[in-house]
């Protein structure tokens, strides 16, 4: 009882328990075969559509179920805590959902948002390159003008949720600038290859998508013509930052319970590990990490939910602390756990994997220390040009 | 009463408090702003204004200059003039 009070750090709203519950009974218990196997188990994706997870985030008259960020943020942690490979999916579909109800036309709303909204249809967000990741504006995807449309190359990798989705979001230079796409995934022209052999996050469907000539009518275009990196990009990575941070606290929490859990129960030098100073040092650490990352993931989606345009900085500043802060957890958890921790299948193990990846995606550590000091900067040295 | 100007400035002058920029200089072209900024900026202008900035209105241009923001602010809040 005390360490699941440690676990879950602030109280607890009616959404955020309703979740907890789910995620207990259906999501964590098969996380490990779904590592294993490097796939999201049929069971996890009906559980997410039945309890209206993939249209959390999209409003109630387009079928979703209205969630603010607040409470889109606490689903992602706690879907995270219990699979951080179906959080990714989650964290995908969420991107396109908010990018077309955003910045979509009316028609585009009504062809994609309902059946978006039920899962029916999963999103995957396409933008990283061969040779652009951080760096979105280095992409060299093309889409060339064509009567009444645009004919589009690309090549996207680690593409999440690439195997699943049934819509595509592409981003390609156009004559006018950097565009976005929907592009239904069965388009003519549309490779998708599965990605095997991942280090974390291994159930969460990647794959490489190679757009080959495939011609697309205008209204298929999303958002502003050649403004897509200052808008549907920039603006939907911030969903997606907001998500990885909430699943990031998810795997502080459950690396918490696993390694408190495992610490009570292994026998040393005549008590138990949690006897050890040393491991309380690291049980700390993973407890007010979990309540940092939780209280900054709020702060950021209680600025989006205001729309703050203060949100931005506190998204980055949210994804930094918890990202970090789930690899050293990982790190400690799987050392508290020794030996058994090596293995496949011990769920720690799997922790450590997907912490890892948390600091890759959605801008890498390096990328937001570059960001936020560079703020910081401008706000309190001066700007340097 | 703030102007639309001042509001704007205001909002800019807290971002980048070291610097000083004319209504007509181009932000973007100062070379220390980017897409997160651009994201701030149409969040600040929507919230503050009440309007949603359609796809049409959404390019740099429209970004550039405190001028610009202005004139995207009135002509579609004409209260705001």
């Amino acid at each position: 009882m005390h360490s699941q009070t440690l676990a879950a750090p602030n109280p607890c709203s009616e959404w955020r328990h309703q979740v907890r519950v789910v995620v207990d009974e259906h999501v964590a218990p098969g996380a490990d075969a779904c590592d294993r196997d490097a796939r999201i188990s049929p069971h996890a994706l009906d559980v997410a559509a039945r309890e209206g997870w993939w249209g959390a985030a999209l409003p109630v008259d387009v079928g979703g179920t209205g969630r603010d960020w607040v409470d889109v943020s606490a689903l992602h942690e706690e879907v995270g805590r219990g699979c951080s490979s179906l959080r990714s999916l989650l964290t995908v579909h969420t991107m396109v959902g908010h990018a077309i109800d955003r910045w979509g036309t009316d028609a585009q709303r009504e062809q994609w948002l309902a059946q978006l909204a039920t899962g029916a249809t999963l999103g995957a967000f396409c933008l990283t390159e061969p040779e652009a990741g951080s760096d979105a504006a280095a992409l060299s995807a093309r889409a060339e003008r064509v009567r009444h449309g645009y004919r589009l190359s690309a090549t996207k990798c680690w593409i999440t949720g690439g195997l699943t989705a049934g819509l595509l979001l592409i981003f390609a230079r156009s004559p006018s600038g950097i565009c976005a796409f929907l592009v239904p995934a069965e388009s003519v022209g549309v490779t998708r290859t599965p990605v095997a052999g991942l280090l974390g996050t291994r159930a969460s469907m990647l794959a490489e998508v190679v757009v080959d000539a495939c011609e697309v009518p205008d209204t298929a275009l999303l958002g502003p013509d050649g403004f897509a990196l200052a808008t549907v990009i920039t603006g939907t990575l911030e969903v997606g930052r907001l998500s990885v941070a909430s699943g990031s606290v998810g795997i502080v929490r459950a690396c918490l319970q696993a390694a408190s859990g495992h610490a009570a129960r292994r026998s040393c030098a005549g008590g138990t590990l949690k006897d050890q100073q040393l491991v309380r040092r690291m049980l700390t650490d993973m407890v007010v990490d979990a309540r940092a990352g939780r209280l900054l993931c709020e702060r950021a989606a209680r600025l989006k939910d205001t729309g703050d345009p203060e949100t931005v900085m506190a998204t980055w500043i949210a994804k930094y602390h918890a990202a970090r802060a789930a690899a050293r957890a990982a790190g400690d958890a799987v050392q508290i756990y020794g030996a058994r921790g090596c293995v496949t299948g011990a769920s720690v193990d799997r922790y450590y994997r997907d912490a890892k990846v948390m600091e890759i995606i959605e801008g890498s550590t390096e990328l937001h220390q570059v960001t936020i000091a560079d703020d910081a900067d401008r706000q309190m040295s001066g700007c340097a040009p | 009463m703030p102007t639309t100007t001042e509001d704007i400035r205001d909002f800019i002058h807290a971002k980048f408090p070291h610097v000083t920029i004319a209504d007509e200089e181009d932000i973007f072209g100062l070379g220390f702003v980017n897409s997160l900024f651009a994201m701030e900026l149409v969040m600040f202008l929507e919230g503050h204004f009440g309007f949603r900035i359609g796809n049409e209105d959404l390019e740099l241009s429209n970004f550039r200059t405190v001028v610009a923001m202005e004139r995207l602010v009135v002509r579609n809040v004409p209260a705001a003039a």
